[in-house]
């Protein structure tokens, strides 16, 4: 297929913007919001993978693209994993526990969309001591 | 699932490759499969990400954890441990001399602080065997926007009030060049890339054909609607065989796009790009002779002018321009010259890529604003001496350049002041030296590679370099007298002054600049020789800290 304008080679541009999306130039510091997915083994083992997954997915299709999905180790709540968290630039961060993929929709609508943390799913810790 | 939640990066150019990375993009496909993890991770090629000293270098996004030195054995940590339960390999990661953190982000680790990347934009970032990433990064925009919504002289005047000045080593202003192309009455014009890259030590046009092949073609193509040429050549030495393969899959890819060939972007604007080989002659990079030796004549030069730009390619108008000085364009078209303006100093914009090697410690590519010193690539980027030595020279612009001491070290560097204290810019090679290195055993060297080059068109040149070369042999084995320095001295600036074409013009100057700012080895080892004394000069007679 050839490319005949500017506006054809845009349309190629955002067909395929999926495959470059999760890279940095490493050129310093990226304003996007955070979502941490625990992955340890309790973490996996309470679903932390599917989770992950239905994050990416729900953001893909609501194409939702300031957000930036991270895999991390422990972190340390393995009674109510899968455990994520949630940090936007210039608030402290948010933690949820037992996040099934079914409460990724919640989270993701009201938290990253609105601005409104979801208050029954946060799981009470005092961050400056965790 | 289809949606790719995790890239695995890994460098797939030349340095790495050296280093194994091949079995390491085996093992961590083989592994990634076998685990079940291979629909929502995706691995991806790129090219150098130019701390080829770490290398192979690996890089997960997005969480954007750079890992060095990953051999083999480790993908099934990499797999295992970061992928699946997303925890750090730790002795991955980068560790600064004599600390025990390690750093984990790209952009915090020293060597990449104080760089800043126009020409290199790409490369560790893109697939460059995929048009689609390229494009996906914004690329052809600069073309599609140049030829359907800019007038030739809209686009030479932007180049122009860019102040971008050629990257090949002579630092000609390339908005006049093409505007001098341009102007010449001719139905047809032809357009060079120079990837001829003879400099010993020197790796940035490789680097970047093979990490962003794409981002040289549109430029090509820019040009070619600039000067009013349809047809691009890239001449390329044949001992880049993973740059030039790079290269025929992305021309192939942009032909079937449209991006090449006939009425691009359905204006009537047709161009299209042919490769040729070198045979690895310095001299060949030397534009007149790189035109003879396309026209499958001898590669020498000639005499200068008429300039190819008036008279070239079968005597057609041509413009010659090297791989960096291209990979700048598409974004200056795209961000406006303004921006460009504001990187670097008063006389030289924007960044230059400079290829570390030598005796220094983080060997690898660099990119950095034009006005950095010395100093800070060598220090602050290149992490110092290996081994703790003390730092004697640096060697900027190859065989053509000269040494930079110590005293000089904070020079920032742009065009007119590496001139200004005896050495020049040329096209990015540094090669640094130690308290070990014996200067004339330096200048030898660089003599020698230019006395083989030498094409013997000229007699000051085909002679004077030998004589060069045999007078130093005679210092070095301990045969000489005052008066031959005098001589040599003599000599080099009657070869300088004498020969037809850069090489020759320049070739003395490693000696020239030695003799001025290492005299006392000169005549330790004329007056001395079985005496060594001082800081273990001698040590390193017959060699220097890289390979020729
Ligand atoms: C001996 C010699 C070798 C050269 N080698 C190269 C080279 O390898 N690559 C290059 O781009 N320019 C090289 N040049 C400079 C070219 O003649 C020419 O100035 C350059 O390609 C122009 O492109 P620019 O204006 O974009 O720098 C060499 C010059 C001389 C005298």
């Amino acid at each position: 297929m050839k490319i005949k304008s500017l506006d054809e080679l845009q349309k190629i541009r955002e067909d395929h913007a999926n495959k470059v999306k999760l890279r940095d130039s490493g050129n310093g510091e990226s304003d996007k919001i955070e979502v941490l997915i625990g992955m340890a083994t309790c973490g996996i083992s309470s679903g932390a993978r599917e989770t992950l997954n239905a994050f990416i997915e729900e953001l893909d299709h609501k194409k939702i693209d300031n957000v930036k999905v991270v895999t991390v180790g422990c972190i340390g709540y393995c009674h109510s994993e899968p455990i994520v968290q949630i940090n936007i630039p210039g608030q402290s961060p948010v933690l949820y526990g037992n996040v099934k993929k079914d409460k990724v929709q919640i989270i993701l609508d009201q938290h990253i969309v609105q601005g409104k943390p979801v208050d029954n799913l946060i799981l009470k810790v005092d961050f400056e001591r965790a | 699932m289809a949606i790719t939640r995790t890239n695995i990066m890994i460098c797939v150019g030349t340095g790495c490759l050296a280093t194994e990375s091949e079995k390491v993009l085996k093992n961590l496909e083989l592994i990634l499969k076998a685990r079940g993890y291979d629909k929502e991770v995706k691995i991806i090629k790129t090219g150098c990400f130019g701390f080829c000293e770490q290398g192979p270098i690996v890089k997960i996004e997005p969480e954007n954890v750079f890992y060095v030195r990953v051999g083999p054995k480790d993908a099934k940590d990499i797999i295992d441990e970061h992928i699946i339960k997303g925890r750090r390999v730790e002795r991955l990661l980068y560790k600064e001399p004599f600390q025990n953190e390690g750093i984990d982000k790209q952009e915090n680790i020293p060597f990449y602080k104080k760089q800043l990347r126009v020409a290199l934009r790409n490369c560790g970032l893109v697939n460059p065997e995929d048009i689609y990433e390229y494009i996906a990064l914004g690329g052809y925009e600069a073309l599609g926007k140049a030829i359907t919504k800019m007038s030739r002289d809209e686009v030479i005047d932007t180049v122009k009030k860019s102040c971008l000045r050629g990257r090949g080593g002579g630092g000609f202003p390339t908005g006049v060049k093409w505007e001098i192309a341009k102007a010449q009455e001719s139905q047809v014009k032809f357009i060079i890339c120079n990837a001829d890259e003879g400099d010993p030590g020197a790796f940035m046009d490789r680097s970047i054909l093979e990490g962003d092949p794409h981002s040289v073609l549109e430029a090509m193509a820019i040009g070619g609607y600039a000067i009013g040429s349809d047809k691009g050549i890239i001449y390329i030495r044949a001992e880049y065989p993973l740059a030039i393969s790079r290269l025929k899959t992305a021309i192939s890819q942009a032909r079937e796009l449209g991006l090449l060939g006939k009425n691009i972007f359905d204006t009537d604007f047709n161009f299209d790009i042919d490769i040729k080989y070198g045979a690895g002659a310095f001299v060949c990079g030397e534009e007149t002779a790189l035109i003879n030796s396309c026209e499958g004549k001898r590669g020498e030069p000639n005499y200068k002018p008429p300039y190819p730009a008036q008279e070239g390619y079968w005597g057609h108008p041509t413009c010659v321009n090297n791989v960096e000085t291209f990979a700048n364009i598409p974004s200056i078209i795209t961000k406006g010259p303004e921006w460009f303006t504001s990187m670097g100093t008063e006389n030289s914009k924007g960044t230059k890529v400079f290829a570390l090697a030598g005796k220094i410690n983080n060997v690898g590519l660099v990119e950095v604003p034009m006005g950095i010193t010395l100093r800070e690539i060598i220090y602050d980027i290149g992490g110092g001496i290996q081994g703790g030595k003390k730092f004697k020279a640096v060697q900027t612009g190859g065989p053509s350049g000269g040494v930079i001491t110590e005293n000089e070290l904070d020079t920032p560097i742009d065009y007119d002041s590496l001139t200004g204290i005896g050495s020049m810019m040329g096209s990015g090679g540094m090669i640094v030296m130690d308290e070990t290195d014996n200067m004339v055993n330096i200048a030898k060297f660089y003599l020698e590679f230019t006395m083989d080059e030498s094409c013997g068109r000229c007699t000051p040149c085909r002679i004077g370099t030998k004589r060069l070369y045999e007078m130093l042999n005679k210092i070095t084995s301990g045969k000489a007298t005052m008066a031959d320095l005098d001589a040599m001295k003599q000599l080099s600036y009657m070869v300088k002054d004498g020969s037809l074409c850069g090489l020759g013009q320049t070739a003395p100057n490693p000696i020239i600049s030695t003799m001025k700012h290492f005299w006392n080895e000169y005549v330790a080892l004329v007056t001395d020789y079985d005496n060594p004394q001082g800081e273990g000069k001698y040590e390193a007679k017959n060699k220097i800290g890289i390979e020729s």
